[in-house]
């Protein structure tokens, strides 16, 4: 987009191997903007007439002022003034400013249409990866943090692709042609001045490198900030109800303190740095006077032409100030850029595979093949699980806290990959399948049954766009749950809320479990799906599953264990390995965990038999 | 343009002493660029042409220029850096007290609010609406310094040739008309973009915050496509305020050679007519080129107050939301269990569609209450009630005889601890989690543990008490995050103890556990406990049954069981399922599950369930 980029760009292609030590720094950088560019490549686009009309935009500024002076000089400096002279020049000069402020109309135009695609393409991108990242490094990062990375982090870039990349050329621009002006005048001269900025070149990038760690560092705290006010927005009922205010408020306020203090940092770094150039300045116009004291009594250049040479010295100056402010904010840019490329170059570790099988629909088998499962640096949760479930069965997955029945789930659904062993779908490796297949075949219900804040229609066909509202009726009467729908206060258009929290946490499994119906899969894995759905309810649904369920596998992992009850066979976990398997019958005669785990569970169920065992004995 | 100012005006009251500094600062730097030429010009006078006309000079008086050129080049240097400091100072400044602000409103108002705001909005809000607001505070020193050096420029030339003056500065009225018209304009592309760039937000906050339902779900593509046309909407807005600014920024850089044109102009005719000599038209001329380009600073700061007043007005609009919960002055009694009553409370979240439906009950210090129902009777909202995270619509929630609405600020927090039914917890440590502040001793924090049946996990985590459980619990499983939930309200022994299904993900043997701790431990607390599960209801003294925001019994649960129809289907439902199992064998039960299903529909709805589905579907 820029010359810098294009340049830079140019200098990379001879050495894309290792990094180079030296260079590390800045070719991180350039590789930044490079990789960034090439995502979007939309901020191409146009870019030869957009270079095209910034060009005469520059000239534009560059001769205009030249020219106003040649007027005055020319119409002025004789005697008597020429007015003739003076009228054409000067309308000439209007006519010269009105097309360069056309030109730069121009420009802007194709600059904003195609920077602002550009945008919006790594916008998507970095979205969509976000989806992609397996669901461990999905919770490994802060909310908060992640939408910034598409929003306020991109929002960084827009403003160095706008104003700065085409700044960076007019600078360039200005600054070739003040050489050439000043090598006409006095090429010593021109070369003294060279002199003198020439430190300044070479600092340059070491001020970027520090820039470019406090812009970073501004972009972390924001990301903190954003992060601390989600918390506190999200958790607003907790923080209440513990009177935790003025804890939150502290902990906002030191987060927006950290950013504050990191954007003052980059702000004295700039601002020591910028003025910089001012006295570089200072001394190249001393120095050209002394030299050009010297030169003139050696008789190389008349006094005319050294004052001449001291007004370009200024003309010199401004376009390298507005390359260091230029070469400031691109480091902003670059801080924001990396971010989002820190997104998408974090490996989609669970990934779609690439040519995967697409399987058929139906029956659908399931192996667990000496299945282990450790999670990054920490120990193994899952050890050496072997089990099938076959095609039309119901399975119960039980065990107490922490022994592996989630993990069994997650990998199941493949959230995540075992570290050892396989899965197979139908005999195919479940890193072969496609994930439209995998998802069309296997849909999990997860205890805590996200809505999205749309209405309980648009919710319960988000697992399959396409149904009508009849087949949203229909999966909610085939489930029993019509009549709990017609009681909201909009019935299928009832708004659910943020997160669904117009509902209650019951209300919220109910839809999420119509919603996993409606999708139709071949394997149905219930993770404590009705947890908050009262008994009665429960029950119900329960049995209203059990029927429409045939033909299909289900997989329920539940505490009651009265779903392990009516399941074909019950699988028992501990302590990451399965230690019992079989129907609810076999298992609740042998003595063992799961006979331990019922006798508790019924002790609970009938703490109060008397009453209620007679109650229930009646009513059958 | 007004509001702009307005916004300016708030900031400069705000920090009047940092923005007199970096105006002076700018002066200087004003002064010294003016100055910097006449060094320069000293410099030529004094040693350049002296040099050449006699053919050499003082070393003295070469030295002395080179001094001045730097001497003024460090002062200006000193300016620019102190202008530029300053501005930032300012400038972040604002936007803290800004971020501040908002968030602080963000804790103060009810969750009425917060459920009519979407969380991405308010990120928006405390996050490009504070940056968007205090942006022209950058350029704001350099711009009023520009104003004091215009005046003084306008004076210099008004002494020369007051004609040629009027003429050069038509160039200004004709810059801010030209702003005017740019301003109409560009605000309401501006605000939509704005609003535009909270929903990108909102999208994203909310899609990576359903991210497990999108993956189980396969849904990504379609979350990328509804994504992505918010990115695409917001696109189209920013190119529109493209083309205004694309368009404005270049006329108003425009203006000011134009207007050197026309002094030309003009001062040309006028040396014609005699009336004005060459010498001074040239310095006029000179004064407008230097000032062409500080002027520009001036345009910046206009062009950004657009932008800044809407930042601004959203900001606004959050800092004036009013409806935060009064509070009054009566302090909850000291020690001991509480005493409940719900008088006629009535409450919905919308109206016409109550969710409680004038609720009357009472609970005696040092009971304990199941309050029970079937799934969306009103419970959870019962519990808000109780802690004041909602206010009844009609009747009174009361603790020992006061009106929770008359209870002074913390009073409710400080004897009432309510653990939800969806846990939340803090990116904070485990201690950090229970303790929110309170300082208790550890000891303290390892009774409560106990208590939660947490004390066991917890000691074998890699730095116990001191580790992290990231955002929103993380790193913990759902039983786990809810037992230190518990812990959180067990270690602030609290008056009234209010669980709301708080142990659903906690294993039977687990919750007997801890139900038993709290029945033994709890004797100070008053305790209503939200329950399904029969083995936590017969805890209770006490049961109070819901049914569609009504209290349709209140009783022991023996004495409901015998004559509450609506509460023994309830709490019966997994007894009588087991029963039917136990006599019909599980294989053949098409009858019986047509039966129970009837059985169940009519105890809980009133009305046959099944049947009336069948005829839904045909």
């Amino acid at each position: 987009m820029t010359a810098v980029t294009q340049e830079e760009t140019g200098a990379e292609k001879s050495d894309t191997g290792e990094p180079g030590s030296l260079r590390a720094a800045e070719r991180s950088a350039t590789q930044t903007i490079r990789h960034g560019l090439r995502l979007s490549p939309e901020f191409r686009r146009g870019l030869g007439g957009t270079l095209a009309l910034a060009v005469l935009a520059t000239l534009g500024k560059v001769i205009v002022p030249i020219a106003v002076q040649q007027v005055i000089d020319r119409g002025l400096g004789g005697a008597e003034p020429d007015v003739a002279f003076i009228r054409d020049a000067t309308a000439l000069c209007a006519v010269a400013v009105l097309l360069t402020a056309l030109c730069g109309y121009l420009m802007n135009v194709r600059l904003y249409k195609s920077t602002e695609a550009g945008l919006a393409t790594l916008r998507g991108k970095g979205f969509r990866h976000v989806h992609d990242l397996s669901v461990l490094t999905q919770n490994t990062e802060r909310r908060g943090a992640l939408v910034s990375r598409v929003t306020s982090d991109v929002d960084q870039i827009s403003t160095f692709m706008q104003w700065g990349g085409l700044l960076v050329i007019v600078s360039f621009g200005q600054l070739l042609v003040a050489t050439v002006l000043m090598a006409v005048y006095s090429w010593q001269l021109t070369l003294l001045v060279w002199a003198c900025f020439l430190p300044l070149v070479f600092a340059l990038p070491r001020f970027q490198r520090l820039v470019a760690r406090a812009y970073n560092r501004i972009r972390e705290r924001t990301g903190d900030v954003l992060s601390a006010v989600s918390e506190s927005v999200v958790g607003s009922a907790v923080i209440r109800a513990y009177g935790s205010e003025d804890r939150t408020a502290a902990r906002i306020d030191a987060a927006v303190e950290a950013q504050r203090r990191a954007q003052t940092r980059a702000q004295q770094i700039i601002g020591f740095t910028f003025p910089i150039t001012e006295l570089v300045a200072a001394v190249a116009v001393a120095g050209v006077v002394l030299a050009g004291v010297g030169l003139g009594a050696a008789g190389s250049i008349t006094p005319g032409r050294l004052i001449a040479f001291l007004f370009l010295i200024t003309l010199f100056i401004s376009p390298l100030q507005t390359a260091t402010e230029v070469l400031n904010e691109a480091q902003n840019a670059i801080a924001g850029w990396r971010r989002i490329l820190g997104v998408l170059d974090t490996p989609a570790d669970v990934a779609d595979p690439a040519g995967g099988v697409t399987l058929q629909r139906g029956p659908i088998s399931v192996a667990f093949e000496d299945v282990g499962f450790a999670y990054p640096g920490g120990a193994r949760v899952l050890h050496d699980v072997s089990v099938e479930i076959a095609p039309r069965t119901r399975v119960a997955v039980v065990g107490e806290t922490g022994s592996g029945k989630t993990t069994f789930a997650k990998l199941l659904t493949r959230l995540m990959d075992p570290t050892s062993g396989r899965i197979l779908l139908d005999g195919v490796d479940l890193r072969d399948v496609r994930f439209s297949s995998l998802r069309e075949r296997i849909v999990m219900v997860p205890q805590d049954g996200f809505l999205f804040d749309s209405t309980l229609a648009d919710n319960i066909r988000f697992g399959r766009p396409s149904a009508t509202d009849s087949d949203v009726r229909r999966a909610l009467t085939e489930l029993g749950l019509d009549e709990w729908a017609d009681g909201l206060p909009a019935g299928l258009e009832t708004p659910v809320g943020q997160r669904g929290e117009s509902l209650s946490a019951g209300e919220r499994q109910l839809v999420a479990l119509a919603r996993a119906y409606l999708a139709d899969p071949d394997l149905l894995l219930l993770d404590e799906a009705t947890s908050a759905v009262d008994p009665a309810t429960e029950v119900r649904l329960a049995r209203a599953l059990d029927g429409v369920i045939r033909g299909r596998t289900a997989v329920s992992i539940a505490h009651r264990l009265s779903t392990a009850e009516a399941a074909d066979e019950v699988i028992v976990f501990e302590h990451g390995r399965i230690v019992q398997r079989g129907p609810h019958a076999v298992l609740v005669a042998e003595p063992g965990v799961y006979a331990d785990l019922y006798a508790s569970w019924t002790s609970g169920v009938h703490s109060t038999s008397a009453a209620g065992g007679s109650v229930g004995g009646g009513l059958a | 343009m007004l509001q702009g100012l307005r916004v300016i005006g708030v900031a400069i009251r705000s920090e009047p002493r940092v923005f007199t500094v970096a105006v002076l600062s700018s002066a200087v730097y004003g002064l010294m660029t003016v100055a910097s030429s006449s060094a320069l010009g000293w410099a030529t006078d004094n040693a350049v042409l002296p040099a050449f006309q006699k053919g050499g000079v003082a070393t003295g008086t070469l030295v002395v220029a080179a001094v001045f050129i730097l001497g003024v080049a460090v002062l200006k240097a000193l300016g620019v850096m102190g202008r530029r400091i300053l501005a930032g100072v300012m400038q972040y400044r604002m936007q803290a007290r800004s971020r501040r602000a908002v968030t602080r409103q963000y804790l103060r108002l009810p969750l009425s609010w917060h459920h009519r705001h979407p969380t991405g909005q308010l990120l928006s809000n405390a996050n490009s609406d504070t940056e968007a607001a205090w942006a022209p505070i950058a350029p704001l020193p350099m711009a009023v310094g520009v104003v004091v050096m215009l005046v003084t420029a306008a004076v210099a030339i008004l002494v020369v040739d007051p004609v040629l003056a009027i003429v050069g500065f038509l160039i200004f009225p004709a810059i801010a008309l030209l702003n005017l018209v740019y301003q109409r304009r560009l605000s309401p592309l501006v605000m939509r973009a704005q609003q535009l760039r909270a929903e990108v937000s909102e999208v994203a906050h909310e899609s990576f915050d359903g991210a497990l339902v999108v993956k189980t779900l396969g849904r990504e593509d379609a979350e990328a496509r509804r994504f992505q046309a918010r990115a695409d909407e917001l696109r189209d807005a920013n190119v529109a305020v493209g083309r205004v600014r694309g368009l404005f920024d270049p006329l108003l850089e425009a203006l000011p050679t134009l207007g050197v044109l026309a002094v030309l102009l003009v001062g040309s005719l006028r040396i014609e007519a005699g009336d004005l000599v060459a010498g001074d038209l040239i310095q006029v001329a000179y004064l407008f080129t230097l000032l062409a380009f500080p002027v520009r600073a001036l345009g910046w700061v206009l062009a950004e107050l657009p932008r800044s007043v809407v930042g601004w007005t959203r900001v606004q609009d959050v800092i004036e939301a009013t409806g935060s919960m009064e509070y009054g002055t009566a302090a909850l009694g000291a020690g001991g269990p509480a005493r409940v009553r719900f008088d006629d409370v009535t409450f919905g979240y919308v109206p016409d569609a109550p969710v409680l439906d004038d609720v009357s009950f009472e609970v005696e210090p040092g009971r304990t209450i199941a309050v029970v129902g079937p799934t969306g009777s009103g419970k959870s909202t019962l519990t808000l009630l109780l802690a004041r995270l909602v206010d009844p619509g009609k009747g009174a929630v009361l603790i020992d005889g006061t009106d929770l609405r008359e209870a002074e600020r913390g009073a409710v927090s400080g004897s009432v601890a309510l653990v939800p039914q969806q846990t939340f917890l803090f990116d904070d440590t485990i201690r950090g989690n229970i303790t929110l502040g309170l300082d208790v001793p550890d000891e303290t924090v390892w009774a409560a543990l106990r208590l939660a049946q947490a004390d066991g996990f917890v000691s074998g985590l890699p730095s116990g008490l001191d580790t992290r459980v990231g955002e929103r619990g993380a790193t913990l499983s759902g039983g786990q995050r809810q037992r230190v939930a518990l812990a959180r309200a067990i270690v602030r022994s609290p008056r009234l103890l209010i669980l709301d299904d708080a142990t659903s993900s906690v294993d039977p043997q687990v919750e007997k556990r801890i139900l038993h701790g709290l029945r033994d431990g709890s004797a100070d607390s008053t305790v209503i406990v939200v329950a399904y599960r029969m083995a936590t209801i017969a805890l209770a003294d006490e049961v109070v049954y819901l049914e569609h925001g009504m209290v349709t019994d209140q009783g022991t649960h023996e004495a409901l069981l015998a004559r509450c129809e609506g509460y023994r289907s309830l709490v019966t439902a997994y007894e009588r399922e087991e029963a039917e199992r136990a006599v019909l064998g599980a294989d053949d039960d098409t009858d019986l599950d047509t039966d129970l299903d009837a059985d169940l529909d009519t105890d809980l709805d009133g009305e046959p369930g099944f049947d009336t589905d069948e005829e839904v579907v045909a």
